[in-house]
């Protein structure tokens, strides 16, 4: 294992938990830390400095997610691998500064890709890629333009907001409220319906198959996420 | 954000703006008593609270000074910029009144109302600023410290020796909704003591003395009581408008003297009308003066009736055992802290034209501090005067007792004096017949006391005075003598009688006082409303002399909750004027207004502007409550409505608490069983997957596993699902979902289970959004894919379908597979159904179960049917028309 391989916490009090997610992250050449509570984690991110923090919410000492905000400052991606489903702890976690959310029971391969998309992000949050592409479609967002297999599509200015908003986060789940916030402004965080029409128009135009959506999927409850970038 | 101009559509933000043009914004001030307590962080909360429930909400305006907890909340607002203001060489920054009302939020946040504008500005005062964007109609936030209240100023800086110069008139507050920020003062001179608070350079030099602890008290209070004042003008306005007695702030209070004479009502009515307009609460007192015990019937009717009429006008009633008017009058004002007091003035009224001259001059004498209005009362018709002034409340003629001892009396001392006569003092003789005369007025009343006068008189005429033994008196001063006795005897029996009626009215008062205690005490320990009902049945009985009957509110109509006597009935008309004083919230029956056919009088007992029960009270053949009971009676009832309160608080508390009690005990045995489940699966999926990577393992073997696991968890979720819907534990968050890109992400979380089942949707592009809860509609696709990939006939695709109907949506998911058992389609839905004969009896019996149970905690429903060509099932959910959402369909 190299040296330079980016350094991942696993924050989770059960040991075989703990125990599967390192197997799967060695496989995938990344170095590993465990903690099995809040406090240990905390040691751990000043200490280990890991790139990644894999975070349980149901730790013996304090709530996970009390503690996402003191995680995050050290300045980590942090993805929220927890069996707590309900939307309400999605958003709470990512409005609180988690980057990603899996469930419990989850796909290790899943963990992986999902790791893979937040350390991207973080190499490419200094330098925005200035075109972003995803199957047949391009997302420029340096000339404010969308193309399908060359062609360019029209969108409407609150359309665009939507792919662009999407496309400077590729891979990853943004709530509602934050999308509704960057392309609406402040105040419309509640206005979803807003969010699902420009959902419904985006697919219509960039989809090959609007009934069987590949590009952009909708967590339910919770946000989008553009896929395949 | 620049508005979106592409659209020829209104936008929802312009529609937005329409509507709040069309009326005036609302001002919410955050009141402090002094800098540091964190009236601007509070608004900034409050603001935040407003925009997560989707109002659009900038910030025109805020100083945080730096202090990082205020600057934290500023994140996520958008930001008017501010106006740059050139004044003589230096910059100065103000708000940007017209970008503002350019951008035109729903709600702006405007800090420190009192602030002075720079010269030049538009307005020299920011809350002219704030006017203006309230007439706009842009809702305002703003704050502002006590001390800048310009009827406070004066008070403020006599005690803090700090005069602040920028001030705000006290009107602008007026329609203001005032929110307190508080806290107490030896935590603020803390947070001063820790850098926290925020002091302008003008005033440091005072800062010791203006942040005192009795200065911060003594702030907080005014703010407080400014605070109060505001909340009780808006109670007020309501309590006004609704006539109800409710609790007052002190200040003004209406005293109107009522009596017997027919204008009374009309003083009742100005009484209310002055209250109104001092927002004052108001007493309606009859002086019950020993010459009103002497009333007849219709006296005593008349004055319940006005009484009553003022109970209803929400007026308190009282009435005060006292010698005569003023007196009594006198005495309630200081005891009520009265400041205005309505009188009438009639020409001939003993009212107000007594032996001791007017009522008026002797009121306005009597109680200097008070204003006394003096109102005509309407001509009174001639009534008899009755004979014999206030001996006549002794009952006419007195016992025959009376007048046997007068007689026996006098003839003792006559006898006597025939003895004494013998000694030669004949003048002394006279003064020996006072004895009987007084005692017989003093005892038995003026008519025995003017008997014992005569009979005394002819005794001594009789037997003392010359010629004796005869009725003739030669001597003239003989004459007074004998006239002094009868004298003596009427102005004995008038004090006397006077002095004994009081005593008997202050005993009666104080019985009322003690029994209303007394009551007041047993109502405390009460916990039931049936207990408090035979308690009031019991004492009003008592005390009033009445049969009494308790009802209250039953399934259908009001019951009998207790009665005294216990086997008091009802019948029809009766129970009619009970449902009528409950609903309206009058009193019905006997005596009052309304179904007067009625034996009883029904009392509604009020808690504020809802009746809680319903109180009646009948005599025989009589009318149930006389003028001089129905204080004591209204009184009664209005502790027995305020005890009711405090029971069905307390019954409600006790509810909320066990119930909250139960949703958290549930809440935290689901989420631990799930957790507790969850977890070895957790493992057990996981460690699958990676032992399907590593080499040498039996696939198959590993895959049978892995399927297996799959189930158990599908199963796991499903067992806690269904224990949420039937612990009734289901909390929903509504917000709109479109139909397609819910089920393509139940589509893609079954890709596993379904494959070799298609999922192909057939939706009308222009399908309107229904509200529901995103994740238990995702549960409930989930399962009905879930239910439709096990029984479809292998490589067949599952087809879901949407399409609107008159009264809403349908959404069914199609297969094609084994059939469901015609006329048994409603039992799948059952939980553990499993249909005898049918191919689709295998699972867990629980998906459908829940499908049923989420669809309809979300207001949808469920059918399902079988289909023959191919055989298969059809699931539908049925979304009626509220749940969609209106005019998303246009998109």
């Amino acid at each position: 294992m190299s040296p330079l391989a980016p350094r991942i916490l696993i924050v989770d009090d059960e040991a075989p938990i703990r125990r599967l997610i390192r197997t799967a992250l060695e496989r995938g050449g990344y170095r590993v830390v465990e903690a099995a509570n809040a406090r240990e984690a905390l040691n751990a991110i000043d200490i280990d400095r890991p790139e990644v923090v894999l975070l349980d919410l149901g730790l013996p000492d304090r709530d996970g997610i009390e503690i996402i905000p003191q995680l995050k400052k050290a300045g980590p991606a942090l993805v929220v691998v927890s069996a707590r489903d309900a939307t309400e702890a999605k958003v709470a976690a990512l409005d609180l500064g988690a980057d990603d959310y899996v469930t419990k029971p989850f796909d290790t391969e899943e963990v992986l890709a999902r790791i893979r998309v937040v350390l991207r992000h973080r190499l490419s949050a200094q330098a925005e890629a200035p075109v972003v592409t995803v199957g047949a479609v391009e997302i420029d967002l340096d000339a404010r333009m969308v193309r399908k297999g060359g062609e360019e599509v029209h969108l409407t200015p609150r359309e665009y907001g939507f792919v662009a908003e999407l496309a400077r986060h590729p891979g990853r789940v943004l709530t509602h409220a934050h999308l509704l916030r960057a392309i609406w402004g402040p105040g419309h965080e509640g206005d979803v319906e807003y969010l699902r029409v420009a959902a419904r128009a985006v697919r219509q135009k960039l989809e090959a198959d609007p009934s069987a959506p590949v590009l952009i999927r909708n967590e339910p409850g919770v946000g989008y996420r553009l896929m395949g970038a | 954000m620049s508005p979106n101009r592409d659209d020829d559509r209104p936008s929802p933000d312009a529609l937005l703006r329409e509507a709040a043009k069309e009326r005036r914004g609302r001002l919410k001030v955050f009141l402090g008593a002094a800098p540091g307590v964190g009236k601007t962080f509070e608004m900034l909360l409050d603001g935040r609270e407003r925009q997560k429930a989707g109002t659009d909400v900038a910030i025109g305006i805020v100083e945080t000074h730096g202090r990082a907890e205020t600057d934290a909340l500023l994140d996520g607002y958008e930001i008017v910029p501010r106006r740059e203001v050139d004044h003589e060489g230096r910059t100065l920054s103000e708000m940007d009144l017209d970008a503002i009302i350019e951008r035109r939020p729903q709600l702006v946040l405007v800090d420190e109302l009192a602030h002075t504008n720079a010269p030049g500005s538009r307005h020299p005062k920011r809350y002219q600023d704030v006017e203006e964007l309230l007439a706009a109609g842009i809702h305002v936030y703003s704050t502002i410290n006590v001390q800048h209240l310009e009827s406070l100023n004066d008070v403020v800086a006599s005690f803090t020796k700090v005069r602040v110069r920028e001030t705000v008139p006290d009107g602008v507050l007026d329609n203001a909704e005032i929110e307190m920020v508080d806290i107490p003062p030896d935590e603020l001179i803390e947070r001063l003591k820790e850098g926290k608070v925020y002091v302008p350079h003008e005033a440091t030099r005072a800062l010791g003395h203006f942040f005192s602890k009795s200065n911060l008290s003594a702030l907080r209070e005014l703010a407080l009581r400014r605070a109060a004042q505001a909340v009780d003008a808006q109670m007020l306005e309501h309590l006004r408008a609704h006539a109800l007695a409710g609790p007052w702030a002190a200040g003004e209070r209406v005293v109107v003297a009522v009596s017997e004479l027919p204008g009374s009502e009309g003083l009742v009515r100005a009484a209310k009308r002055l209250s109104d307009a001092l927002r004052a609460p108001w007493t309606a007192v009859f002086i019950e003066t020993p010459r009103a015990a002497a009333f007849g019937d219709a006296e005593r009717q008349q004055v319940a009736a006005v009484l009553q009429l003022a109970a209803q006008l929400g007026a308190h009633v009282a009435s005060v055992p006292a010698t005569n008017v003023i007196e009594g009058l006198k005495n309630y004002t200081v005891e009520a802290r009265a400041t205005q007091i309505v009188v009438g003035k009639s020409a001939r009224s003993r009212w107000f034209e007594l032996r001791h001259g007017s009522v008026v001059d002797a009121l306005v004498r009597e109680t200097p501090g008070v204003a006394v209005h003096v109102l005509p009362l309407a001509e009174r018709p001639e009534r008899p005067r009755l004979k014999g002034g206030t001996a006549a409340a002794r009952g006419g003629w007195g016992s025959p007792a009376g007048y046997v001892l007068s007689m026996v009396m006098v003839a003792a001392v006559t006898g006597l004096g025939i003895s004494l006569y013998a000694l030669g003092s004949l003048a002394n003789l006279a003064l020996l017949y006072l004895i009987p005369v007084m005692a017989a007025a003093t005892f038995y009343g003026l008519r025995t006391g003017i008997f014992a006068g005569l009979l005394s008189s002819l005794a001594y005429n009789f037997f003392f005075l010359p010629p004796l033994h005869t009725f003739t008196i030669n001597d003239p001063s003989n004459i007074v003598t004998a006239l002094m006795l009868l004298a003596v005897a009427a102005v004995t029996s008038q004090l006397a009688a006077r002095v004994r009626l009081q005593a008997d009215l202050a005993q009666r008062s104080a019985g009322q006082n003690a029994a209303l205690a007394g009551f007041a005490r047993q109502l405390t320990g009460l916990i039931d409303a049936e207990a408090l009902g035979r308690t009031l049945c019991g004492e009003a009985a008592r005390l009033l002399g009445v049969d009494t009957i308790f009802l209250l509110p039953g399934a259908k109509e009001l019951e009998p909750a207790a009665a005294f006597p216990p086997e008091s009935r009802l019948d029809i008309i009766d129970r009619t004027a009970a449902g009528w004083a409950y609903d309206h919230c009058q009193p019905a029956g006997r005596g009052s207004e309304t179904l007067t056919a009625s034996d009883w009088l029904f009392q509604p007992l009020m808690v504020g502007e809802k009746a809680l029960a319903v109180f009646g009270v009948a005599r025989e053949l009589e009318d149930p409550v006389r003028s001089d009971q129905l204080p004591l009676l209204l009184s009664l009832i209005d502790q027995a409505a305020l005890a009711l309160e405090r029971i069905s608080l307390e019954t409600e508390m006790a509810k909320v608490s066990q119930l909250k009690e139960r949703d958290r005990l549930r809440a935290a045995l689901l989420s631990s069983v799930s957790h507790d489940l969850r977890t070895p699966l957790t493992t057990i999926l996981g460690s699958i997957a990676e032992l399907r990577r590593s080499k040498g393992t039996d696939k198959a073997l590993v895959a049978s596993i892995e399927s297996e696991a799959q189930r158990l968890n599908r199963f796991v979720a499903n067992l806690l699902d269904m224990a949420r819907v039937e612990s009734g534990a289901l909390k929903l968050a509504l917000e709109p979902v479109d139909l397609t890109e819910a089920v393509t992400a139940a589509a893609h979380d079954l890709k596993q289970a379904l494959a070799g089942h298609p999922v192909r949707l057939d939706v009308p592009p222009d399908l309107p959004l229904v509200r529901l809860d995103p994740q238990l509609f995702h549960h409930c696709l989930i399962n009905l894919l879930d239910n439709a990939g096990k029984y479809a006939a292998p490589e067949t695709p599952i087809l879901v379908e949407t399409r609107r109907r008159p009264d809403g949506l349908t959404l069914s998911v199609i297969d094609a597979g084994a059939a469901l058992p015609p006329g048994e389609e409603m039992r799948v839905f059952e939980t553990f159904a499993r249909l005898e004969g049918s191919d689709r009896s295998g699972g867990t019996g629980l998906g459908l179960a829940i499908v049923k149970g989420f669809a309809e905690a979300m207001g949808a429903s469920v059918s399902a049917a079988g289909r023959s060509d191919p055989t298969g099932a059809c699931f539908s959910l049925h979304f009626p028309e509220e749940l969609l959402v209106r005019g998303s369909e246009a998109e």
